[in-house]
């Protein structure tokens, strides 16, 4: 076990050092085209002096090798660099922001998981039913949905239309304000987040616990007398369940990435709209400051996954790749 | 979430494939019926399978009128409908912001532009990106999936930890970045898309050549005398390409999807060329007073992607492939 999960840490580091050179040659700007220096004021016009100024603060004369060491140590120390804009250690405005985003993507993990395997269990028991037909294009749907629309859809009926009506609604937007408490601003941000993961959800929930119901162990079960109930949670549901919590582990790191959308529409203080308000103004610090931790923290997410399954699956551990 | 050029978020990760050896007139277990009467060409039956799903048939109805209403829309649009772009402004500010009438099917923008005309013409912007995006991810994928299945070694090594590379960014999050840094438009859109389209695009071609060759049909080839040339283009191409259909359909729902939201976000198409993504930006600030200008352009969105979806999913089931959700 030790060994595998060594061997996974390892794998790890290439691929982390491969996205330090994306990020690196996307940042500085002098590969994508343009005056790198320019990145940094915009288009209004700077003296001479500011001008070397900047390029001797940001070495930006140096060989391209020196600025990505420079880079690399930077990092490695925890130095995201400083917001253009604020004036502040890019680390600390994220610090600020993670726990908001975090807040986010768990009540929206939480909901997926709730209402993707119920979904998906119905769908495989009631195969071919009325209702496996509805989960399955249900799911078709969602997928197919603009989250945004979604968010701003939501926004219209229940934060407006529902006012209007005098029905109880839900605040448009924010994390927090006097009229409501607090985790009802949560709601349909963490709706609209877990949209489309719901169905996937789903749909993995209803594959594998097909495939589990078609197994030998199965049909000894239930020749043994036990009813289907029993069955399907006593054996079925526990190895079904095995590549669903997997997926709501990964979808926990892509839903990082994925907030950029969401709190954008619900102007969600987190780290999604952080980086949506920074691309304005050019606030590249943060922007790639936020990017490297997003990919960091997916990155390791996508590591326990793997060791809990390896821990789980004890083909996976010894080399065996399981489909 | 939103999604990434297979459509859908970061599921990407994990697509091994298997490809059914479509050669033993594989028939897929949800069908219910028996292999009788005389042998049909492969391509022949795969059609007859398609045609039975209901569901991936409405699809491709439904990608055809797009697209003609898309190819047509100079001829017709503008005439019925109004300018989708310029703003008459004679006429503006009687016009402006007027729900759906007998006039204006989907009523009238802010500066008094026919919503409909709007939707029509983002039809094409969305269309081109699907098409062109994927067109891009799929050439580079093919090449770098093929280089990597038939030559292996150091290629294989370097082109697949590369993809791993690119899977380690959230989609979407890269797919903003890289706009942010390349500029907003429409051109950089396509580049956006197809660039980070191609590793999703090289591993399931690169899997589905491995797993082609071990056929016993290949050996019996090359047992023949085949040249590795013929090998590959009679043998290994055609079998190995299905999924790489049934992916591509998926991901040109995937690529509208993400131009869309890249527009909302305002670095996809500017304004005053309509997008739907960036009607929808628009519209926003008009939530409650003109739900309109909301409405048609996302149904418009949901619609066409759902069609790739179920067409995607249709071909998965004629071809036989089972692609990893």
């Amino acid at each position: 076990m030790i060994k595998y999960i060594a061997r996974r840490i390892l794998q790890m580091i290439p691929v982390f050092i491969g996205v330090t050179i994306i990020l690196f040659i996307l940042r500085s700007p002098g590969v994508v085209g343009g005056d790198p220096v320019r990145m940094i004021t915009g288009e209004r016009a700077i003296s001479e002096s500011l001008y070397n100024q900047i390029v001797e603060r940001y070495g930006l004369d140096k060989p391209i090798y020196v600025q990505y060491a420079t880079y690399l140590n930077d990092l490695v120390h925890g130095d995201l660099g400083t917001s253009y804009q604020k004036s502040r250690p890019v680390s600390d405005i994220l610090l600020d922001k993670f726990p908001n985003t975090v807040k986010l993507a768990v009540a929206a993990i939480l909901i997926e998981m709730f209402f993707g395997i119920v979904a998906g269990i119905i769908s495989a028991v009631k195969r071919y039913s009325f209702w496996d037909v509805l989960v399955t294009f249900s799911t078709s749907v969602l997928v197919s949905l603009p989250v945004f629309w979604l968010g701003l859809m939501l926004q219209l009926l229940f934060g407006l239309k529902f006012k209007e009506w005098g029905l109880p609604y839900l605040p448009l937007s924010g994390m927090s304000g006097s009229e409501f408490p607090d985790i009802v601003y949560l709601i349909m941000p963490a709706v609209t987040l877990a949209s489309v993961s719901t169905a996937y959800a789903a749909r993995i929930m209803r594959s594998q616990l097909l495939e589990v119901m078609g197994q030998d162990y199965m049909r000894t079960a239930a020749a043994k007398g036990l009813s289907s109930a029993q069955v399907i949670w006593g054996h079925g549901m526990k190895n079904a369940m095995i590549p669903v919590v997997t997926y709501f582990g990964l979808d926990l790191g892509a839903m990082m990435g994925g907030t950029v959308l969401t709190e954008t529409v619900f102007n969600w203080p987190g780290v999604g709209y952080e980086i949506f308000l920074a691309i304005g103004q050019r606030d590249w610090p943060i922007v790639m400051g936020a990017t490297i931790i997003i990919v960091f923290i997916v990155m390791v997410l996508n590591l326990l996954v793997d060791i809990s399954y390896a821990f789980l699956d004890p083909r996976i551990r010894y080399g065996r790749q399981v489909a | 979430m939103v999604s990434d050029i297979t459509g859908f978020d970061d599921k990407r990760r994990e697509v091994p494939v298997e490809v059914g050896a479509a050669d033993e007139l594989a028939v897929s277990e949800d069908l219910e019926y028996v292999e009788t009467g005389p042998a049909r060409s492969l391509r022949a039956d795969a059609l007859r399978r398609l045609r039975k799903n209901k569901l991936a048939v409405a699809g491709l109805i439904w990608i055809i009128i797009v697209i003609l209403i898309a190819i047509t829309a100079d001829l017709w649009a503008p005439r019925w409908l109004g300018d989708p772009v310029e703003i008459d402004s004679t006429t503006a500010a009687e016009r402006m912001l007027l729900s759906p009438s007998w006039d204006h099917p989907f009523g009238t923008d802010k500066l008094g532009r026919d919503v409909a005309s709007r939707v029509v013409y983002g039809a094409r912007v969305s269309l081109m990106v699907g098409v062109l995006a994927v067109a891009i991810a799929v050439t580079l994928g093919l090449i770098l999936g093929a280089l990597a299945a038939y030559y292996g070694g150091i290629w294989d090594a370097i082109i697949m930890r590369t993809a791993d590379v690119f899977f380690a960014f959230p989609y979407i999050l890269f797919a903003i970045v890289l706009i942010a840094l390349l500029g907003p438009g429409l051109q950089n859109v396509f580049i956006a898309i197809g660039v980070l389209g191609w590793p999703s695009i090289a591993r399931v071609f690169r899997s589905s050549i491995l797993s082609v060759k071990e056929n016993e049909y290949v050996d019996a080839a090359r047992a023949m005398g085949a040249s590795t040339r013929r090998i590959l283009i009679r043998h290994i191409m055609p079998n190995a390409v299905a999924p790489i259909i049934v992916y591509a359909t998926m991901s040109v729902g995937g690529a509208i999807l993400t131009e869309a939201a890249l527009s909302f976000l305002g670095m996809g198409v500017q304004p005053p060329d309509p997008s739907w993504g960036n009607m929808l930006d628009d519209a926003r600030s008009f939530m409650l007073t003109a739900p309109w200008l909301m409405i048609y352009p996302g149904i418009a969105i949901l619609t066409t992607v759902l069609a790739f979806v179920l067409l995607g999913d249709g071909l998965r089931d004629a071809l036989d492939v089972k692609l990893k959700e």
